[in-house]
């Protein structure tokens, strides 16, 4: 079972949504589907991203994955760690491998996500 | 992300089973189902590079040429010369089209003064296949494709003599580097080689198919007190890249002629009989190539990759054909075809790495070689 907590897309992005703060990263299926994370590319701080739209890319050693924001907001923070250490985003995904802070736009976005009990569904069907 | 598809009309090795216990994620190669990964590339790389990794290579193709002119057949068919070889000895070769371009790079054994091993890729082994049997048919020579017959395991990593060794009635270090001999292993006849594509000392066991598992549990339970790992293909191409190793597929394909990928010592201009592509290979060696395969070490942040453009200033120069992250070096390394003026070791290019222009150096091959 998923985190309880956290809402998700169908892109296997996860996010926390606290107040006006929401914090990203991707779930522990997509790591595990990736295989060793060897590579994060993070917006700026100040950038823009759209709900859905990329906002940068994972890759694998063998593979280039594209990240979806779950929300629209503005970057305000990237998680320095996982330059030097990327592997943090399979070992731990859900903590030490956040990837990005938005404040949000608007947090009604969150409804259109998947709840827990969805994304457990959907990678059981995967 | 995308989940790799698995073709349903692809060939089966006869280890999967024991792929699949091990918790292999298995991939569609070259027709063949085979592991992708077990535990993990980067572990699996580093099992390779410090004790010593067990591959399934059962979908390579072998093909045995036989016949009292099988080295002039195979001469005539290779860029090589096969005829050198003492019994014994192994050489890379490239059999290529008329016009130079490479079709498959091989390993050519020579068993006997009449009977030759050559080795192809598993995705062109069908087409190698059919190639040497038109070339070679004005040779009192026959081809034998045993291709399926035969399965193949390598152990590869510095652990490799202590893991083999017992295993066998070979004396294995009589076997230099390219060497082969036919022996017993693990009660099993087989053909030894010395050969690999890791950049490692290693050894590759071949076997009739049906012997395929004894061989396999043999090695894995001599190979468990040494740390052996069972090794996908994922591992073994960040393995070949570190070694400098071209792959077939990425780095050579038909449009790509042997000068342009530094292999032209491989191409023996100097044979006195006529062979495939010799007119178009001389022609390309007095011309010079019009771009060379470069070792490319990043410099910048990111990752190079096959189809990714390589610019000198503004100027476009060439194109990545293979790239990752080396798990030894710690650094994003690449193979690239350049312009000849660019491939200098030393010169600074940069790679469009998703619009934005990464600086790499070009860096002499291989990128690892293993501590004597």
């Amino acid at each position: 079972m998923v985190p309880q907590d956290l809402r998700y897309t169908k892109d296997h992005e996860w996010v926390r949504l606290a107040g006006d703060v929401a914090t990203v990263g991707v779930t522990k299926f997509a790591a595990d589907q990736l295989g060793d994370i060897v590579f994060v590319e993070l917006p700026a701080v100040g950038v823009s991203v759209a709900a859905f739209a990329t906002f940068g890319v994972v890759e694998s050693v063998k593979a280039v994955s594209d990240l979806f924001s779950p929300l629209s907001g503005v970057v305000t923070e990237i998680n320095p760690a996982l330059a030097g250490q990327p592997e943090l985003v399979n070992g731990d995904p859900y903590g030490e491998g956040w990837m990005v802070k938005l404040k949000v736009a608007d947090p009604t976005e969150l409804a259109e996500l998947l709840d827990p009990a969805a994304y457990d569904q959907l990678i059981a069907e995967a | 992300m995308t989940e790799p598809s698995i073709d349903i009309a692809a060939h089966s090795s006869p280890l999967r089973e024991r792929h699949v216990a091990l918790g292999a994620r298995m991939t569609s190669f070259g027709g063949w189902e085979m592991p992708l990964q077990y535990g993990g590339i980067l572990e699996e790389h580093r099992a390779v590079r410090e004790r010593a990794g067990l591959f399934d290579l059962s979908h390579m193709g072998e093909l045995f040429v036989e016949g009292p002119e099988a080295g002039e057949a195979l001469s005539a068919a290779l860029v090589s010369e096969p005829r050198r070889l003492a019994v014994g000895k192994a050489q890379y070769s490239m059999i290529c089209a008329s016009n130079g371009g490479i079709l498959d790079d091989l390993i050519v054994y020579r068993l006997g003064d009449e009977r030759f091993l050559v080795v192809a890729n598993a995705g062109n082994a069908p087409l190698v296949s059919d190639l040497l049997a038109q070339r070679i048919a004005p040779y009192r020579a026959i081809l034998d494709d045993r291709s399926l017959a035969t399965a193949l395991c390598a152990v590869q990593g510095p652990r490799s003599v202590e893991i083999v060794a017992p295993l066998t009635d070979l004396d294995l270090a009589a076997i230099r580097y390219y060497g082969i001999s036919e022996g017993v292993v693990a009660g099993i006849p087989a053909l030894v080689a010395r050969t690999g594509y890791t950049g490692e000392d290693g050894f590759e066991v071949f076997v009739d198919t049906e012997r395929a598992g004894g061989l396999w549990d043999a090695l894995w339970s001599s190979g468990l007190a040494h740390g052996l790992a069972a090794v996908g293909l994922g591992a073994r191409d960040t393995l070949r890249l570190e070694a400098g190793m071209p792959l077939y597929g990425n780095d050579l394909d038909p449009s790509v002629n042997p000068f342009e990928a530094n292999l032209g010592r491989v191409v023996r201009l100097d044979k006195v009989n006529e062979f495939v592509g010799r007119e178009a290979l001389r022609r390309i060696a007095e011309n010079g190539p019009a771009r060379l395969l470069v070792g490319l070490a990043m410099t910048g942040r990111g990752i190079a990759r096959h189809g990714y453009p390589v610019f000198s200033g503004q100027r476009a120069t060439g194109v990545v054909t293979s790239g990752t992250l080396s798990p030894t070096l710690g650094r994003a390394i690449a193979l690239a075809y350049v312009a000849p003026g660019d491939a200098e070791p030393g010169t600074i290019l940069e790679v469009e790495i998703r619009a934005v222009r990464v600086p790499a150096e070009v860096v002499p091959l291989p990128f690892y070689r293993r501590p004597r």
